[in-house]
């Protein structure tokens, strides 16, 4: 873990530390520790998830047919590939290839600028879906160029591969409050069947779990936007922090193997990274 | 600030500079607010968490005053619900939380370890300004509506009240950030700054205190963030996680902001404990006893800090199992609290024991901190605590551990580190009078709320019946000697700033490293590295008539020479 500068007086050292290598270890360690407190601070929302889902799965098996699979996956596969040319980008620091070092700093940045760009096409569409949290959640059953049918517009939108025909036709218009004392309102079991029991139920399912927008369907659609909203200001900060990396690499910061601040950024952006691939199993890929 | 002349350092002090020292480093206020200096904003942190405990003070004192008879004193009743959440969210969030750690564990955390500054000094710098920011946010809210809600934020009344909840959790928020930072720093501080010769379980056990903190600090604060992020996302969006009008669940809430908040009531008691066990072993002249089981519970007490949160909401619906399982996880944290004070008091057992004004606060703490813990017990018992909840019990018990325990270990641990913060002693006089009065004042206030919250008079109340009125009256007495005591110590420490006579290098024999600097310090703390032995080996010291202090017997014992440092 030792800095290549560690053989003569190193600049970068500062007073404190007795050697590079301590100082490299102490901000590693620090920035650790710090992605721990990033984790537990998205801790709360997938604690959130976990208690309504527990309690009220039909609305998350309702609401994430509203979200687009094919988007989530365009962002995951960005994101991948941005801890890929970030990897990359701390070996460069490492091996003091600026050129490259910088190619893929740039790299990065336009996955984050592609991130952010997919999340913004699905947060408008949302938005005049009136899928929104809460108390602003107000779908739209006639929205513009959604005109035909009269179906959830919407709903029909997110569900291009088939499975989506059966069960748009299905649903009745939105306003349907599904009567929520009845029991059978979905063919979703109680939680208290528990996963296996879900996994055990037979495919045809989601045609079924739709025919009715269960009460207070609107959770869904506040922690999906609490959830992806704090990752994507995770992701502003990140594109923050590599701007920076570049100011640095442009001022010939990296020219004497010093990467310790190439490494951090690199270990903060691959945990935002592993943050979404959560929330894209935990909101779009849910039976 | 700059209190101590250049040529303040004591002679014979072996091997610092004899002419400066961190206080006279710099001049001007700009040196101090962007100094990286670990001692300077320690020293920072102490004005403004004092100013705050000041802030807190007084709203306390306002509401102690509107209790001096029923009904209406000398506020309204929605003033006085301001008061007391002002009291609490004030002495919480701005005063005893960062209050030990940012403070004396600034100042001497890095000094124990013979190391010349925290790991991460900009970060720590960072975290102060985050506490200022913070701070400037809280008292901002305090004048444009204040809060009525309680300390606690709890939804659904926090959604609805139109006082102003979201700049104060704004604020809280920020100062959760900033008490992240500083544990963050000590954790790798400990990790990777010890000297040569400190292994774990050599660390003095301050150190051990305010490492379990720290812990204690990464993992439950970013939890009080998001809660209070949501908080805010509910009252200015309309989230609903916490409504229930949109699907949400108010009882939610409580678990989160108690997931925080429990451990959080640790992060205030623990450097307490921490400063306790130095106060103890070096005021009986006595190796401490139990090493290893007082630095093991401290371990113990920041994991099961995490597993109880639920005995906050025995009342709020949640199953039997659980106030079950809560309760029992409750009264297992009275084992390692139990192994701290057994472990001191075998320590003081046949020790030479001096009864500076450092020591009778170590005292009062073991005396009121038993109270407060066993009380506990009450509370943590299922049955007992239908009966108790809400009560002025609940109050009573908070105040012992959290005043008794956590203020009065701050100011023993004040009075301890005092000559070595700023180079000058103070009246050991008026120090030892002003410990009696807190500590009478202390027991007049709160004992007689333990009774009365024993006979039903719920908290936060603004009105009470006529059978409580001398209860109220005797704990607002208590509280207007309490204020006596704190204003005896705030006039003869700053005295001592001034004219106070200067301090040896080790006042009170303390074998740990920082006695082995000169009193203040020079900006880097060591002009050698140091070589860490046993924290408590008091042996190794020998009383200096010549310099009024205490000198090792053999000097070359605790540092390296320069052959042998790298």
């Amino acid at each position: 873990m030792a800095s290549h500068a560690g053989a003569h007086h190193d600049p970068h050292l500062a007073h404190h530390f007795e050697s590079p290598a301590q100082q490299h270890q102490a901000a590693r360690l620090g920035m650790w520790v710090f992605l721990v407190t990033e984790i537990l601070l998205f801790g709360g929302l997938f604690c959130a998830y976990a208690v309504y889902r527990a309690n009220h799965p039909e609305i998350f098996i309702f609401g994430h047919h509203f979200l687009d699979k094919g988007l989530g996956a365009l962002n995951t596969v960005i994101l991948i590939c941005s801890s890929f040319t970030i990897a990359w980008a701390v070996r460069a620091a490492q091996l003091r290839q600026i050129g490259v070092l910088k190619l893929m700093l740039g790299l990065t940045l336009i996955c984050a600028f592609g991130f952010l760009s997919v999340k913004y096409v699905e947060y408008s569409h949302k938005w005049h879906a009136g899928l929104l949290w809460a108390r602003s959640y107000a779908p739209q059953a006639h929205h513009g160029d959604d005109a035909h049918g009269p179906a959830p517009g919407s709903l029909q939108m997110k569900l291009p591969e088939g499975e989506g025909g059966a069960g748009a036709a299905a649903a009745p218009a939105q306003p349907a409050p599904a009567p929520v004392a009845d029991p059978d309102r979905s063919s979703i079991p109680p939680a208290a069947t528990g996963p296996a029991g879900l996994a055990s139920e037979d495919a045809g399912r989601a045609e079924t779990a739709i025919v009715a927008e269960p009460a207070n369907a609107q959770t869904f659609f506040s922690i999906y936007f609490l959830m992806t909203g704090l990752h994507g200001i995770h992701v502003l900060g990140g594109i923050g922090a590599m701007l920076w990396l570049l100011a640095c690499a442009h001022r010939g910061d990296f020219d004497t193997g010093h990467f310790i601040k190439v490494d951090l950024v690199a270990l903060y952006w691959h945990v935002v990274d592993l943050i979404w691939i959560y929330l894209f199993l935990l909101l779009y890929l849910i039976h | 600030m700059a209190v101590a002349t250049p040529d303040a350092a004591p002679a014979g002090t072996p091997g610092t500079h004899a002419n400066e020292n961190y206080l006279t480093a710099g001049r001007g206020l700009l040196s101090w607010l962007f100094s990286l200096d670990h001692k300077r904003i320690g020293v920072m942190y102490l004005v403004g968490i004092l100013s705050s405990f000041f802030l807190g003070g007084v709203f306390a004192l306002l509401v102690r005053t509107e209790l001096l008879t029923p009904g209406p004193t000398i506020m309204s009743a929605d003033t006085y619900n301001k008061m007391f959440t002002l009291h609490g969210a004030v002495m919480i969030f701005l005063f005893i939380i960062p209050g030990i750690p940012a403070t004396l564990g600034n100042f001497v955390l890095p000094l124990m370890l013979g190391a010349k500054d925290v790991a991460l000094p900009r970060l720590n710098l960072a975290s102060f300004w985050l506490w200022m920011t913070g701070a400037v946010v809280a008292v901002a809210s305090i004048v444009i509506g204040a809060v009525d809600t309680g300390w606690t934020f709890y939804t659904p009344y926090s959604t609805t009240t139109g006082t102003a909840v979201v700049s104060m959790t704004l604020g809280a928020f920020i100062l959760g950030f900033s008490s992240i930072f500083t544990g963050l720093n000590f954790i790798v501080t400990v990790h990777k700054m010890r000297p040569e010769g400190m292994t774990w379980f050599r660390m003095p056990l301050f150190v051990w205190g305010i490492y379990a903190t720290a812990i204690i600090q990464v993992l439950a604060t970013p939890v009080l963030g998001i809660t209070l992020l949501l908080l805010i996302a509910e009252r200015t969006l309309g989230v609903g996680i916490f409504d229930p009008a949109l699907g949400g669940d108010p009882v939610l809430y409580q678990h989160f902001f108690w997931f925080y908040s429990h451990p959080a009531v640790y992060i205030m008691i623990l450097p307490a404990m921490a400063i306790m066990s130095e106060l103890i072993s070096v005021f009986s002249a006595k190796h401490i006893f139990g090493y290893r089981f007082i630095a093991w519970s401290s371990i113990a007490i920041a994991v099961l800090s995490f597993l109880v949160w639920g005995h906050h909401m025995f009342t709020s619906g949640q199953s039997g199992l659980a106030n079950m399982v809560f309760s029992a996880l409750t009264f297992s944290v009275a084992i390692p609290s139990a192994v701290k004070v057994f472990n001191w008091l075998a320590t003081m057992y046949k020790g030479s024991i001096r009864l500076d004004t450092p020591m009778l606060y170590a005292l009062s703490f073991l005396f009121l901190f038993s109270i407060g813990g066993l009380t506990g017990l009450f509370l943590g018992a299922l049955a007992t605590d239908i009966h108790l909840h809400d009560t002025y019990f609940v109050v009573a018990h908070f105040h012992y551990v959290m005043f008794g325990g956590t203020v009065i270990a701050f100011l023993g641990g004040l009075h301890y580190w005092w000559p070595i913060m700023f180079g000058r002693m103070y009246s050991e006089r008026w120090g030892r009078i002003a410990a009696l009065l807190i500590f009478v004042g202390f027991n007049l206030t709160f004992f007689t709320q333990f009774v009365m919250g024993s006979h039903g008079m719920p908290r936060r109340y603004y009105n009470y019946l006529e059978q409580f009125k001398p209860y109220h009256q005797a704990s607002t007495v208590g509280s207007y000697i309490l204020s006596l005591g704190f204003l005896v110590v705030a006039g003869y420490l700053l005295h001592s700033l001034f004219r106070g006579k200067r301090a040896p290098a080790n006042p009170w024999g303390g074998a740990t490293l920082e006695w082995e600097t000169s009193s203040p310090p020079p900006p880097y703390n060591f002009d050698h590295e140091m070589l860490a032995g046993d924290p408590y080996d008091l042996e190794s010291l020998r009383w200096d008539p010549s310099t009024g202090g205490y000198v090792r017997k053999d000097p070359s014992s605790v540092r390296l020479t320069p052959a042998e440092a790298h």
